[in-house]
Formats: structure tokens, C-alpha cells, sequence
């Protein structure tokens, strides 16, 4: 057994190697500078609490994290930048997977310094994660979790600031019905809380128009036996409910299949991951989202100071994570110290907020609730119009 | 059971299900190889394929550019591609072979270890790749690197290249160039590989190592050697299969081994892991069940039916389709 102390030095070596790189993709840093617009604090605040942004920083669907963890990084630079006491920033890591959300929940849980959560950023994270942050009394305002199904279960602190997908749901059938025209409609979904739960409500509104279903894995990357389903159903549109990794390869084999019909999907599309991936495919893609345009005059104002402060035009959800976080800040300059208070004063909120009145009702959803078209021209994504 | 659809597209399902059960049959040989010659399970050869999958997509950025190119040029971009691919898998595959495993081997260390040792390693390659972005950064390079190693954990895709044209009908489906490439450039490098191992000097240098190590050494075999053919012959495969997926797909992301790696053990255990050409037969069968499966039950069922196909052909043939092993087979 004298021969095995060289190998085995070498495999703790590599695990050392495996910890220190994967170590790498926990590190955090803190993003822009923020603007310098005031964030009004009259003096009163506490001081050493922290909000926590929940949701995914790396993993296959971190683009999506990285404009929520911008919007919130912004308001809490402004309101920082006239506070006596600066409230602090974590972020909380979840890959957007349900798996690793209950853990980083109670760890986030047993925080005292956090008061609110910007986030979780996903339907099945959010599933995972809310009991435990219910049970903790630790109030959350998801910018971006839209499952419906969210806000049945009790949870005192669950809050969101878009409208779900009993609204996404429906607005996405009318506009395949009535703007693209279509009277054949094949629905296909991801199996996640998300996607399968969109579908299904988009289903159920299509009626007779729905052809035929598919469901796919996420992580699959050949769809010939989906595509071949498409093209014999002789579909004239395609919904898909999922994410923009999955989204960008089905349209592309599609098309590659020869399939002219309009492909929808939703907001969890609305990346420029789905650009990257779909290339010249990407064209004419229909994306519904409750997300409000940057070109809207309302939100003018923060899509230029948040241009400045990280050099790009706000993503998907920047301005409601803005206003999530926005929310919470306001409870800090009153004095709201602890997570009680906190809850109580987010349950009362009613203030205009950059995407809408932000006001929720008992079960935490937002009283006012809009969704948008977008389509994808020009190798971009432009919105179209709002969905009636 | 939609058996209508299923015969309706019948040519469809079976040519896609064919071109992709290709890919997993080329990936599968490298499995099937290290196997036979060191009964080791090496996990990280996904990643083998990964690093391939990314060499085809840079060659391709770097030499296509975003202008659009003529029909000769893309076809060079795509030979230099394949050669990168190839080149790329076969390096990944020979230092992997040195940092993770020759020394547990020449120590007569447990199986176990090894495995653990390939998990360890197939981690570390993933990562590597999908953090390249900071790793660029140390360097100072992000941002002259920043479109080969920006986003780099989402989905990165090929310039397009080539038009898929369709070929001729086979019942009512129109056969695409690409399927027809992917198929039969499998199986030239399969009988290309096959008939390398048989009869070459190198490859009875495998056999003889894979029946017994020892008197393959005494016969003047260095099994060093042997072994390091065997992972270099299993990179090129995997290169290769590598070039094809890109053409097919001409998607990758740092992860893309995993599920594909998955599949290729599957498809390896099918045909009789250790025997090549089992592998083959294990791949194709495998992509056509995946194609028919997903057609008759609904795509969600995918998994599901080659698992249970798997568990039903080693219930019957506990050694797989083909079943016999690398070290068995005979010139």
C-alpha cells in the first residue's frame, strides 16, 4: 500500500483544483457604480441590513440573472449614495436550479441582516424555495417569476411585481389568434414549473386550435422526432414554453427542417442568449413578456441611467427588479429594521413605480398588470405592441 | 401510442434518429475503447467531445468571420475545422490519459479510484471551459478573445456555413446533405478504425494488452504505449463526432458532454462495451429508439425508452448486442 500515497496526493490535489475553480464561479463583484440620482432617506434608517439577490449568477440560464442583479444593484447604489447607513447587497447563487434553492433559502433564512429578497428569479426556484423563506418571515418580491401557481400556496411573504401567467398565458393565445392569424396552433413545452405551466394555460385558451403537443427535456439538444411532429401537423405557429437555450435550437431546426410557420414563445426567451444561439433563425420569433419596453416613455428616465452605469440598454426585468428592490428601500429610510416590520410595510406599499403602481394584493400579486409583444427584427429584439 | 404518426413519418424519424445515433456511436468508441483495454469507465471523455465541439466552433468564427463565404471556401473551413476538432479532442484525451490516469495505473491502484479520479477530471474540464472567460481575464485577453470566450456559459452557435440542401425522398422525407454526411463519415472512420485496430502493428499492440497486460509486455508490447493509442485513437473519434454534432447541431456550451456523454456510455453498454463494433450498432440503435420513442409516446419519453431498451437487451444479452470484447476479437 506504500505505492498509493503519490496517487493519492494527486487526486486530493485535483479535488483542491475542482473546489478552487468552481470556487472562482461563487465570487461576486459589485457590478457598476449606479447612478447618482438621490434615493431620499430622511435619516431614520438602520443601519447593517443587506437585501439579497436570489436567482441565477452563473449556470445555463444566468443571462437572465444578470439584468435583475443590475436593476437592484442600481437602486441600491442610488439609495446608497445620499444614506447615512449603506444598505448592503448579497448575492445568492442558485444556478436557477430548484435543487440548490431550499439550502441557499435557509441560509439566507438564517441571515439576520437580510430584510428582503429580490427574487427567487424563477417559477421552479421560487416553488422550492418560498416555504422556507415563508416560514422565516422573510418577505421576497420576485421581478420575474411568473408561475401562477406561486401565489396559492399561502406564502405571507411572497410578493411579485409582474403580472403572472394566468395573464402571460392568455395574452399570448389572444395575439396568436387574433394578430398572427393562426388556426393551427402546435403547443409544445420544457416540463419546468415555468414552461409546462405557461403551455398549459396557452392550451387551454387556444381550445380546437391547438393540432398537437410535444414536450421536451431541458438540457436536449437534437429535436428531430420534435421537429418531424411540427412539420406533419402542418401547425401554423408554434408555442413554446421554456427558456431561451432550449428555444434557440428548436427554432433553429425547425427552419433548417424547412418550417415557415411563426414561432411564439414567452418571457423566458426574451434573452440575447436566444439571438446568439438561433442566429438568422431568430427572425420573426413572437416573444410575449409582462415586461415593460426600454423605449417606453415611462421607463426613459431608468433606462438611461442605467445605461450609464453598466453600458448597455436595460434587459429583461432590470427595471422590475429596480422597482423590487426600490420598495424594500423605501421600508429602510422609515426605519424598518427587521423582517415584521418589513413585511407588514411591503403588504401596504402603494407607490408608482417605474414599470407600474406598485401595489399587490392579498396573496401578493401585483393590482396592475400589462404584457407586451416583442418581435425579433433585425437580429434584434424590438417591441411590438401591448397585448389588450 | 401514436402509432400512425409514427408510421407516417416512419423515414423521417429513422433517418434523424440514424444521423444522431451516428454522432453517439463515434463518441461511444472512445468508451468502448479505454474499456476494453483498461476495464476503466473514463468519464471524462464527454468533456473529450466538448473541447472538439468548441475547436470546430472557433476554427469556424475564426476563419468564416461574419461575411458570407463561397460554397469552396466553407467547405475548407469546414475540412480545417474537422482537422482542429480532431486535433483538439486527441490532445484533451492524451493529457487527460497523463494527469489522470497513468499514474493510478502503473500503481495497480483500485478501479475505483480511477473512476473517481475521471469524474474528478470531466468537472474540471467542464469548468475550465466555462469559465474561460476569467480565465482570459487573468491574462488580460478578454477583450481581444471576448467572441471566443465571451458568454461563457450559455449556448455559443457556428457561423452557418452550408446550405442544408435536400438530397432525394425516402418515402416522404426529403434526405438532407447533412444527414447523409453525418451517416457515412461515421461509418468510414468506424471501418476505417476498425480495420486499424485488426491489422496494424499499433492496433494488435491494443488487442494484446487488452487480453492481458502482462504477457503482452513480455511479448515486447509496451503497454504505455498501448494505452495512450487507445485514449489517442478514442480523441480522434471524438473530434470527430465533435465536427459532426457541430455541423448537425451547431450549438455548444460548456455542458453539452454531459447528457451526449450519457448517451454514448448508453449506446457503448448496448452494442457490448469493448467491442467496436458494437459500438456502432449500439449508437445507431439507440438514436433510431430515442427518434421512434419520442414519436410513438411524446418527446418526454425519450429517456425513458432507451433506458428501458438498454435494461431489456442486457436482461437477454447481459453483454450487450454485439458482447464481445476488444481483446477477443481476432484479425
Amino acid at each position: 500500500m506504500l505505492h498509493t500515497s503519490r496517487p493519492k496526493r494527486a487526486i486530493v490535489a485535483l479535488i483542491a483544483t475542482a473546489g478552487l475553480t468552481l470556487s472562482a464561479c461563487g465570487t461576486t463583484d459589485d457590478g457598476g457604480s449606479g447612478g447618482s440620482t438621490s434615493g431620499g432617506s430622511d435619516g431614520g434608517a438602520a443601519c447593517d441590513l443587506t437585501l439579497a439577490f436570489f436567482g441565477p449568477q452563473t449556470g445555463p440560464a444566468a443571462g437572465l440573472g444578470e439584468p435583475i442583479i443590475n436593476g437592484a444593484q442600481m437602486a441600491i447604489d442610488e439609495y446608497n449614495a445620499d444614506a447615512e447607513c449603506e444598505v448592503g447587497f448579497e448575492k445568492i447563487d442558485s444556478q436557477g436550479s430548484p435543487d440548490q434553492a431550499p439550502s441557499l433559502a435557509t441560509e439566507a433564512a438564517g441571515n439576520d441582516a437580510i430584510v428582503g429578497i429580490v427574487g427567487p428569479a424563477f417559477s421552479g426556484e421560487s416553488a422550492a424555495a418560498g416555504p422556507i423563506f415563508a416560514e422565516a418571515g422573510l418577505p421576497t418580491i420576485s421581478p420575474s417569476a411568473t408561475n401562477p401557481a406561486l401565489s396559492e400556496n399561502g406564502w405571507a411573504t411572497f410578493h411579485r411585481v409582474l403580472g403572472n401567467d394566468a395573464t402571460q398565458g392568455p395574452a399570448a393565445a389572444r395575439y396568436i389568434q387574433d394578430t398572427v392569424g393562426a388556426t393551427s396552433v402546435f403547443v409544445m413545452d420544457d416540463a419546468s414549473e415555468y414552461g409546462a405551466g405557461l403551455a398549459d394555460i396557452v392550451k387551454d385558451d387556444l381550445g380546437d386550435l391547438v393540432v398537437d403537443t410535444d414536450t421536451i427535456q431541458t438540457g436536449q439538444t437534437d429535436f428531430s422526432a420534435s421537429v418531424t411532429k411540427v412539420r406533419s401537423s402542418k401547425a401554423d405557429a408554434v408555442f413554446f414554453g421554456g427558456y431561451y437555450a432550449e428555444a434557440a435550437l428548436i427554432v433553429r431546426q425547425l427552419r433548417s427542417a424547412g418550417y415557415e410557420g411563426k414561432f411564439v414563445v414567452a418571457d423566458g426567451v426574451k434573452d440575447p442568449g436566444f439571438l446568439d444561439g438561433a442566429k438568422a433563425a431568430a427572425e420573426g420569433t413572437i416573444i410575449t413578456c409582462p415586461c415593460i419596453p426600454a423605449e417606453d416613455p415611462a421607463v426613459a428616465e431608468f433606462a438611461s441611467s442605467y445605461e450609464a452605469a453598466f453600458g448597455g440598454a436595460p434587459g429583461t426585468y432590470a427595471a422590475e427588479a429596480y422597482d423590487a428592490a426600490s420598495i424594500f428601500l423605501d421600508g429602510i429610510a422609515e426605519g424598518i429594521d427587521n423582517r415584521e416590520d418589513m413585511l407588514a410595510f411591503v403588504n401596504d406599499y402603494d407607490q408608482p413605480g417605474v414599470t407600474k403602481q406598485l401595489t399587490f394584493d392579498d396573496k401578493g400579486e401585483p393590482a396592475d398588470v400589462h404584457v407586451y409583444a416583442y418581435t425579433v427584427t433585425g437580429g434584434e429584439i424590438v417591441s411590438d405592441t401591448e397585448i389588450e | 401510442m401514436n402509432f400512425d404518426f409514427l408510421f407516417g413519418n416512419f423515414a423521417e424519424l429513422t433517418v434523424t434518429g440514424l444521423a444522431f445515433g451516428a454522432i453517439y456511436a463515434l463518441i461511444a468508441l472512445g468508451y468502448t475503447m479505454v474499456y476494453g483495454v483498461l476495464q476503466l469507465i473514463n468519464f471524462a471523455h464527454s468533456e473529450v467531445f466538448m473541447y472538439g465541439t468548441f475547436a470546430a466552433l472557433w476554427t469556424a468564427m475564426l476563419l468564416a468571420g461574419d461575411g458570407d463565404v463561397s460554397t469552396i471556401k466553407a467547405i475548407g473551413i469546414l475540412l480545417v475545422a474537422l482537422v482542429a476538432a480532431m486535433a483538439m479532442s486527441a490532445t484533451v484525451a492524451l493529457v487527460l490519459e497523463r494527469v489522470a490516469y497513468r499514474r493510478l495505473i502503473q500503481n495497480n491502484a483500485p478501479r475505483l479510484i480511477a473512476l473517481i479520479s475521471a469524474i474528478g477530471a470531466s468537472f474540471v474540464l467542464a469548468e475550465i471551459m466555462g469559465l474561460r472567460d476569467r480565465i482570459a481575464s487573468w491574462f488580460g485577453l478578454e477583450d481581444t478573445l471576448r467572441d471566443y470566450v465571451g458568454n461563457a456559459r450559455i449556448n455559443r452557435s457556428m457561423p452557418t456555413l452550408i446550405e442544408n440542401k435536400r438530397l432525394f425522398p425516402i418515402g416522404n422525407y426529403q434526405v438532407t446533405m447533412i444527414d447523409v454526411i453525418v451517416i457515412l463519415s461515421a461509418i468510414l472512420m468506424m471501418i476505417g478504425l476498425d480495420q486499424f485496430v485488426r491489422r496494424s502493428r499499433l492496433g494488435r499492440g491494443i488487442r494484446a494488452t487488452a487480453q492481458d497486460p502482462e504477457t503482452a509486455a513480455l511479448m515486447g508490447v509496451n503497454a504505455t504505449r498501448a494505452v495512450q493509442m487507445t485514449f489517442l485513437l478514442g480523441g480522434l473519434m471524438a473530434g470527430a463526432a465533435a465536427f459532426l454534432y457541430m455541423l448537425k447541431i451547431e450549438t455548444t456550451k460548456f455542458d453539452v458532454g454531459f447528457l451526449l456523454g450519457v448517451k454514448a456510455f448508453t449506446a457503448a453498454v448496448l452494442g457490448g462495451i469493448g467491442n467496436l463494433r458494437g459500438a456502432l450498432v449500439g449508437g445507431l440503435v439507440l438514436g433510431v429508439a430515442e427518434n421512434w420513442g419520442s414519436a410513438l409516446f411524446g418527446s418526454e419519453w425519450r429517456d425513458v425508452v432507451a433506458f428501458v431498451l438498454l435494461v431489456v437487451i442486457l436482461l437477454f444479452r447481459p453483454t450487450g448486442i454485439l458482447g464481445e470484447s476488444l481483446g477477443k476479437a481476432r484479425a
